[in-house]
């Protein structure tokens, strides 16, 4: 396996507690003013040029909100976040809303580059074979700032434009979805979402169309004291089929900052999603100073007969992770699947599973989890699985596997299960695993460093996971592991 | 050359080697017979490197090496290579992506260049025919639900591709049916050379009569009592330690 020899390489070609991703981009910036208020969401509605109808929605969410409280169950502890020290809105000044390339900000050009983000489709293009290719939606802090392929995706008949753009061109389309599978008044964090989002992907695939290539969105968090907000909203409508990616990072900075994205899909009949995330937001320093605060509600909704939405995540980033993407099934025959993979080190504290709703019959789930906890870091699954009254001949299969590497960390495994109708069979299976000694000393017996061999270990208990991911995602995947866990051998 | 003089190891304050001196030559193939717990593993352990085992006094050389100063990856460099008495499961990892990382490892602390896959393919393709192995066991993640002869076997795989210089066979006879113990010693027949030398540890003389030794030695609680040529086993096989433990006892 040459990537994991890449991913050594990788490795010590960093330094301790050197995150890749964490350089800031100079560009100048026009904010909202700091903290929120109605005329704060009226600011952000008004520069998106959006309907009377979006910015009502906007100001009864933030009115639901303002009688809501922050969640306090999942096993994470951080700092109170101050809502009114943070800005909802930051956008580059210089031509916020780019018609081409051409127009957009050289600096966020640079930074896309370094990224390792292509934005330019010539260069995707060359060498490329056209099945690999990838659309990209590029969100930087608060606004999409370049989209790729839209003009060729468009022939196909699907529509994959930043949901800012989208509200205003295909404002029926958005306004028959959004919100229908996460409520405005879903939970605390997605009530705020929905009252401040800012930018994020749409995507809407017309029935028997199967989407010509990837599609995916990074986000960067850049400017300084600002939350993200993201909302993307993806349709595949009656035969459809999709895979999408999110990639997400931020520079480093010894401040919280706050990620409060909603994500909603819906598969109508034998309709098909795969949603992809690589998450490598800002961990935070190895004494926990700083790093990004993921707060995050993603639903599927499994709306017609036989159709499957897949999530899967690979999760290495973040001070905090808390974040649950779910499938209701509520189509007869539907399926839904989770394959995590979330690691965790230093001081990182990581609350993440699923939640598989079976309401339809014959409806399937599958859960495949793996934990990694490194450092000093607590990592917790934490999941649910219902049948309700009708959902006859409801399946699902779970499997939570904890790896903890060192004795200062923590794995936790947190499942419910409910089930009201009694033809419902539900499998749980849950381990927990340390490297042991006699196994690195094995590996090391046969010429492999310390480093090697926790990387090899490790990437063979991911395995499952990861081999659910695109080809070319699973390789970036397999490096970001092995970084992540730096540091924490020897 | 293999030379260990005066060593002494104790695991949580329990004395198992008391002073052994033992001499591999080049090419030589060395047996070591004793009785259950009279430290053979615990022998083999401290050569490789294992942790946990505190060296009190002693030397170890390989051909000067001093591999007391040495990590356990980089005496595997130098020429060590360990069959262990229990080889360990590698879930999820197969054992084809095992053999590849551990020979690329060794070649790079080496300073050689990497293996070019259909190299690498060429060389396990002819070890694994050679030990009678199939190739989708070689696909499988290594030694995970392999039987005890299997596992054996794939020690065998690893020791002919990492062509090391010392090899320890630590009862690589215990749990081969009689064909595999057959393929096993012409395999470890097959590397026997004259740059290359091995420890076999055992407790039965039928794999001597498939992999002669030059010598043999007699360990009893942590010393080598008694060393002499083949017929040694031989006499031990029709009278047990019981000598031995006598001596010790005296
Ligand atoms: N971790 C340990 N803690 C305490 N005692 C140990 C430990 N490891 C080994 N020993 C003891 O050291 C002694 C030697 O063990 P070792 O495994 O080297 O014997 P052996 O000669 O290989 O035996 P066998 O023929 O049964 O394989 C035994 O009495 C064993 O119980
Ligand atoms: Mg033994």
């Amino acid at each position: 396996m040459p990537a994991v020899q890449e991913t050594i390489d990788q490795v010590r070609s960093i330094d301790v507690d050197q995150y890749k991703y964490g350089f800031e981009t100079e560009v100048e910036m026009e904010k909202a003013p700091k903290g929120l208020s109605e005329d704060v969401i009226r600011f952000i509605s008004a520069k998106k040029g959006e309907p009377e109808w979006m910015l009502q929605w906007r100001l009864d969410a933030y009115k639901r909100w303002l009688t809501m409280k922050e969640p306090n169950w999942a096993r994470v502890s951080y700092d109170k976040i101050r809502y009114n020290d943070i800005y909802y809105y930051a956008a580059p000044k210089n031509n916020p809303a780019p018609k081409s390339l051409d127009e957009v900000d050289p600096e966020i050009l640079k930074t896309y580059e370094k990224l390792g983000i292509p934005l330019r489709e010539q260069e995707i293009l060359a060498g490329v074979e056209p099945r690999n290719r990838v659309a990209v939606d590029a969100v930087f802090d608060s606004v999409s700032v370049a989209t790729t392929f839209k003009e060729e995706l468009k022939k196909a008949g699907v529509i994959f434009m930043p949901i800012s753009e989208a509200i205003r061109e295909y404002p029926d389309l958005v306004r028959q979805y959004l919100g229908s599978v996460v409520p405005v008044t879903d939970n605390f964090f997605a009530t705020l979402n929905s009252a401040v989002f800012t930018d994020g992907s749409f995507v809407y695939v017309p029935p028997g169309v199967r989407c010509p290539m990837e599609l995916s969105t990074y986000f960067r968090i850049n400017e300084k004291n600002t939350g993200q907000f993201e909302r993307t909203l993806i349709i595949a409508d009656k035969g459809s089929y999709v895979s999408y990616l999110e990639g997400c990072t931020a520079p480093k900075r010894d401040e919280n900052q706050l990620h409060a994205a909603v994500v909603e899909l819906v598969a109508l009949d034998d309709a098909e999603i795969k949603y992809s995330t690589v998450q490598n937001w800002y961990p935070g320093d190895a004494e926990g100073r700083g790093g990004i605060y993921n707060f995050v509600t993603k639903r599927g909704d499994c709306r017609g007969r036989n159709s499957v939405i897949t999530w899967t995540q690979v999760e290495t980033g973040s001070a905090i992770t808390w974040k649950y993407p779910s499938c209701i099934l509520r189509g007869d025959n539907s399926r839904g699947e989770f394959y995590s993979i979330a690691v965790s080190n230093g001081m990182q504290q990581v609350d993440s599973g699923t939640k598989m709703i079976h309401l339809g019959k014959n409806t399937t789930s599958r859960i495949i989890s793996k934990g990694i906890a490194a450092g000093k870091s607590e990592n917790t699954y934490r999941g649910l699985v219902s049948a309700h009254r009708k959902a006859t001949g409801a399946r699902n299969f779970t499997n939570c596997d904890s790896l903890l590497i060192g004795n200062q960390c923590g794995a936790h495994t947190v499942p419910y299960i409910e089930s009201k109708n009694a033809s419902a069979v539900f499998e749980h299976e849950a381990t927990t695993s340390k490297i042991s000694e006699d196994q690195m000393f094995y590996c090391l017996q046969r010429g492999l460093s310390e480093e090697e061999a926790t990387a090899l270990i490790v990437n063979g208990f991911v395995k499952d996971v990861l081999q659910q991911l695109p080809m070319e995602f699973a390789v970036e995947a397999q490096k970001l592991i092995s970084i992540s866990l730096e540091g924490s051998v020897g | 050359m293999l030379e260990i003089k005066n060593l002494v190891v104790q695991i949580e304050d329990k004395r198992i080697l008391n002073g052994l001196d033992l001499t591999v030559n080049n090419g030589e193939v060395a047996a070591i017979m004793g009785p259950n717990g009279s430290g053979k593993s615990t022998l083999s352990y401290v050569i490789a490197g294992k942790e946990d085992y505190e060296v009190l006094d002693g030397e170890i050389l390989l051909d000067g090496q001093n591999l007391l100063e040495m990590e356990p990856d980089q005496r595997a460099a130098a020429g060590v290579f360990l069959a262990f008495q229990y080889p360990l499961e590698i879930p999820g990892v197969a054992s084809m992506t095992f053999l590849k990382a551990a020979i690329n490892a060794q070649r790079k602390a080496r300073g050689e260049g990497e293996l070019t896959t259909p190299d690498f393919i060429k060389r396990v393709n002819a070890a694994a025919g050679q030990l009678e192995i199939p190739k989708d066991m070689l696909k499988r993640a290594l030694n995970v639900g392999f039987s005890g002869g299997e596992k054996k076997r794939m020690e065998i795989l690893q020791m002919a591709l990492l062509q090391p210089t010392f090899c320890i066979l630590d009862e690589t006879d215990s749990g081969l049916d009689i064909d595999a113990l057959r393929i096993v010693s012409e395999g470890v027949n097959a590397l026997r050379s004259a740059d290359r030398s091995f420890l076999v540890i055992t407790h039965y003389q039928r794999l001597l009569n498939h992999i002669v030794p030059d010598t043999v030695h007699v360990m009893s609680s942590g010393r080598i009592v008694k060393s002499g040529g083949k017929e040694l086993a031989l006499e031990l096989e029709a009278n047990g330690y019981a000598d031995y433990r006598e001596s010790e006892a005296a």
